[in-house]
């Protein structure tokens, strides 16, 4: 495996294939799963089901303690715009609306779904409709209505970025399926697996927002799911499939962006004010799957991987189901465990086995204490301004002198550093040789700085 | 040579006396014309103030406080840094009384130390509470109880937390200012200030049902509404399964409703020492927990 990634490496294809500047290429580790099938997974007895499980505010529950749902049922409305519904992943009955641990922490309430046990996996709620006669704003309203978010771990609900700003007009739609973080092949099977229903969400997409031609942007460590979605495409053109250099973070927006298109989406700025519109492909390959049938989004693909894990695999998992279900279910080795909902770069360390799949969270990582780094390093050493994070960071920060700024409490001063350009892909730390963790310090310090400019008001 | 030196230098050195002189008279001018008069007191009282700029008298600092004092608009108590003999003075000095104010101090609504908190995980991160409760909140069972990272030891200007053998802070009443630093540091707002008046208090904040919250931690407030029923009507209240005190029926409040508490929860505050109900379960250990996941 690791000679095969130096081959890649070596490859003048591979130098001459298109990318950002910076970035870093950590070890893939998709060995583990990048063959393995979609499967999917069994209904935990209970599912937890978060009210808050996307960016913006708290969907609003509609059903009582007691009551009875079936299998794609909404059971929580959208309170606002950006907000979305929330649907029955199960055939069962409402226990109770209690706290639950989420994976940042602090608990937060949900839905408690006690599903029937033998319930079958068919879908009991939902119509067919004719997708093509719908007019843009009613596809947006369906996508709302299907609670659709992004898929890709921001879980930003997707109708918001298909209204974009007065003005801006999109005129290419660039479909994400980097994948960069290490670990992850969630995008990966989709592609393979899905590519007619991608297409098909990638069309609806390019209609909704007026774009002339959509790109599918996706790495050269993924050359099969290049090719399944290279035979998926349709005979018009519009749409074409292109392969970037494998680096990370190439799947952020900003950096999908310079490599896909050679465009640069300006500081503070959302895609559509260059022209562009950034979607993930298992969001896309939903909206193609779930629009037609007028469904919401009730489960989701999650690779759940790691050396620590007893069987590795992709798994359709329903919404809600807590990590410890799936930790029995697979088995796992060893005692002491580091559970990754994400991916390794981004994802969040969860202290409970109760937390939730979420529709944001693509993966689940299962880590034994000798596969971290952060067991083989006891504390941080001094920084001696050696460089290597201002050379890692994809948004050309400069993440030593804010790493020393935050340390010495100066929350504020950061801001003429672009502290706020910071959107935690997690090179800097990952690189820093004396083992300080700047992306931890970023966290605090947005935090702070936020709370410090709201108490000056 | 020298006289030749001096006439060459000569209307630099008249120009250069003839501007200072202009500018001289200028400033004069100006002090005149734009003098502020300003309370000779101001200065005096600002003298006698701790100079601690703490900002727990409601003003951003004590200049400003002198200000206010010399107004009329705050009474000299409201300074909590200085001595009660200290304000007294600067009363005497302005001739205004001293004012009704008594002691605020800090306090913490968690009880949960290592020794009866259990802990899910370890965490390995940045050592401060904020850096904490964002990485998957820290590791403690509980995610309402107090992290014991020393976030409000750090801000409190005056030394008057400590943290404990058990790692949770101790907040020493005789120090306390009541500056409002380690309310606002305290990423979980376990802080809070309140009179010395407020005797009873709900050491939890844990909003679990009764058996969840007890084992989570053996100190939590199980909600089992034994203090509610034996306070005077409405004095405590069970909300989200919490005890929830009412302070302004404070004048009612007593030791009696603390006496049933069967996790000493709810405590009584008599100086500077909290007091758990008798049949309070007693804690012997003294030696963390041990964590779960390890």
């Amino acid at each position: 495996m690791v000679m095969t990634g130096v081959l890649t490496q070596l490859n003048p294809a591979h130098i001459l294939r298109r990318s950002f500047s910076h970035g870093i290429h950590p070890p893939e580790n998709k060995q583990y799963t990048e063959n393995k099938p979609i499967e999917r997974f069994a209904f935990p007895p209970e599912l937890y089901l978060l009210l808050s499980q996307h960016a913006g505010k708290p969907s609003v529950p509609i059903v009582k303690p007691g009551q009875e749902v079936v299998r794609g049922e909404p059971i929580a409305r959208a309170d606002g715009f950006v907000s979305v519904p929330l649907h029955a992943p199960a055939t069962g009955v409402i226990k109770r609306i209690d706290l639950v641990p989420t994976a940042k922490g602090p608990r937060k309430p949900a839905i408690i779904l006690k599903v029937y046990p033998g319930e079958t996996q068919q879908v009991l709620y939902g119509a067919p409709r004719d997708v093509d006669r719908m007019t843009p704003q009613e596809i947006i309203e369906a996508v709302q209505e299907a609670g659709l978010v992004g898929l890709g771990g921001a879980a930003f609900p997707t109708h918001v970025k298909l209204s974009p700003p007065p003005g801006d007009q999109v005129d290419t739609i660039l479909i994400n399926g980097c994948e960069c973080e290490p670990y992850l092949t969630t995008d990966h099977r989709i592609m393979i697996e899905q590519a007619d229903d991608l297409v098909r969400g990638t069309q609806i997409l390019m209609r909704v927002m007026g774009a002339e031609r959509a790109v599918i942007g996706t790495e050269d460590n993924k050359m099969e799911a290049a090719r399944a979605l290279r035979k998926a495409l349709p005979d018009d053109g519009r749409i074409t499939v292109k392969v970037v250099k494998t680096k990370y973070p190439q799947g952020a927006e900003k950096m999908l962006a310079k490599a896909l298109v050679n465009r640069e989406i300006p500081s503070g700025k959302y895609p559509s004010s260059v022209g562009l519109g950034v979607y993930n492909v298992a969001t896309t390959a939903q909206i193609g799957e779930l629009l037609p049938w007028r469904r919401g989004v009730i489960e989701r693909v999650v690779t759940v991987t790691g050396p620590g894990v007893g069987k590795p695999g992709n798994y359709l998992v329903p919404i809600g189901t807590p990590i410890g279900f799936i930790l029995e279910r697979l088995g796992y080795h060893g005692s002491a465990r580091y559970l990754i909902t994400g991916g390794p770069m981004m994802g969040d360390t969860v202290s409970s086995l109760d937390v939730p799949i979420t529709k944001g969270c693509g993966g689940f990582l299962v880590m034994r204490p000798e596969d971290l780094a952060v067991h083989q390093m006891e504390d941080a050493y001094p920084c001696i301004s050696c460089g290597k994070c201002v050379e890692a960071c994809p948004m050309h920060l400069n993440p030593c002198h804010l790493g020393k700024l935050a340390a010495k409490r100066r929350y504020l001063d950061m801001d003429a550093y672009h502290l706020f350009d910071c959107f935690e892909c997690g090179c800097c730390a990952y690189v820093c040789p004396a083992g300080i963790p700047l992306v931890q310090y970023f966290r605090v310090s947005k935090v702070m700085n936020r709370e410090m400019k709201a108490a000056a008001k | 040579m020298n006289v030749d030196l001096l006439m060459n230098a000569l209307p630099a050195i008249l120009f250069m006396v003839g501007l200072g002189a202009l500018l001289a008279a200028v400033i004069a001018m100006a002090v005149r014309k734009l003098h502020v008069h300003e309370d000779p007191r101001i200065d005096d009282v600002e003298e006698m103030l701790p100079a601690a700029n703490c900002g727990a008298c409601g003003y951003p600092g004590c200049r400003a406080f002198a200000e206010a004092v010399v107004k009329g608009e705050a009474p000299p108590s409201k300074c909590t840094v200085n001595a009660p003999e200290e304000n007294q003075e600067i009363a005497d000095f302005l001739g205004v009384s001293l004012g009704e104010q008594e002691k605020i101090v800090a306090r913490l609504a968690c009880a949960g130390g290592t020794h009866v908190a259990r802990m899910r995980a370890r965490y390995a991160g940045l050592k401060t509470c904020a850096a904490a409760v964002m990485a998957g909140g820290g590791g403690k069972a509980c995610a309402w109880g107090c992290l014991g990272l020393a976030d409000c030891e750090v801000s409190c200007t005056f030394d008057a937390i400590y943290m404990n053998e058990f790692g949770l802070p101790v907040v020493i009443e005789d120090k306390c200012t009541a500056c409002n630093d380690c309310v606002v540091a305290c990423p979980l707002d376990l802080f809070s200030l309140h009179p010395v008046s407020h005797k009873l208090w709900v050491a939890c904040k844990n909003l679990e049902e009764g058996e969840q919250a007890l084992a989570e931690c053996e100190v939590a407030c199980n909600a089992c509404g034994r203090c509610a029923v034996d306070a005077p009507e409405g004095l405590i209240e069970i909300k989200d399964n919490l005890a929830v005190v009412d302070y302004s029926k404070n004048e009612r409040a007593t030791p009696i409703p603390i006496q049933r508490c069967p996790t000493g929860a709810i405590v009584w505050w008599e100086n500077g020492k909290a007091i758990k109900g008798a049949e309070a379960k007693k804690i012997v250990r003294k030696t963390p927990l041990p964590i779960e996941a390890e």
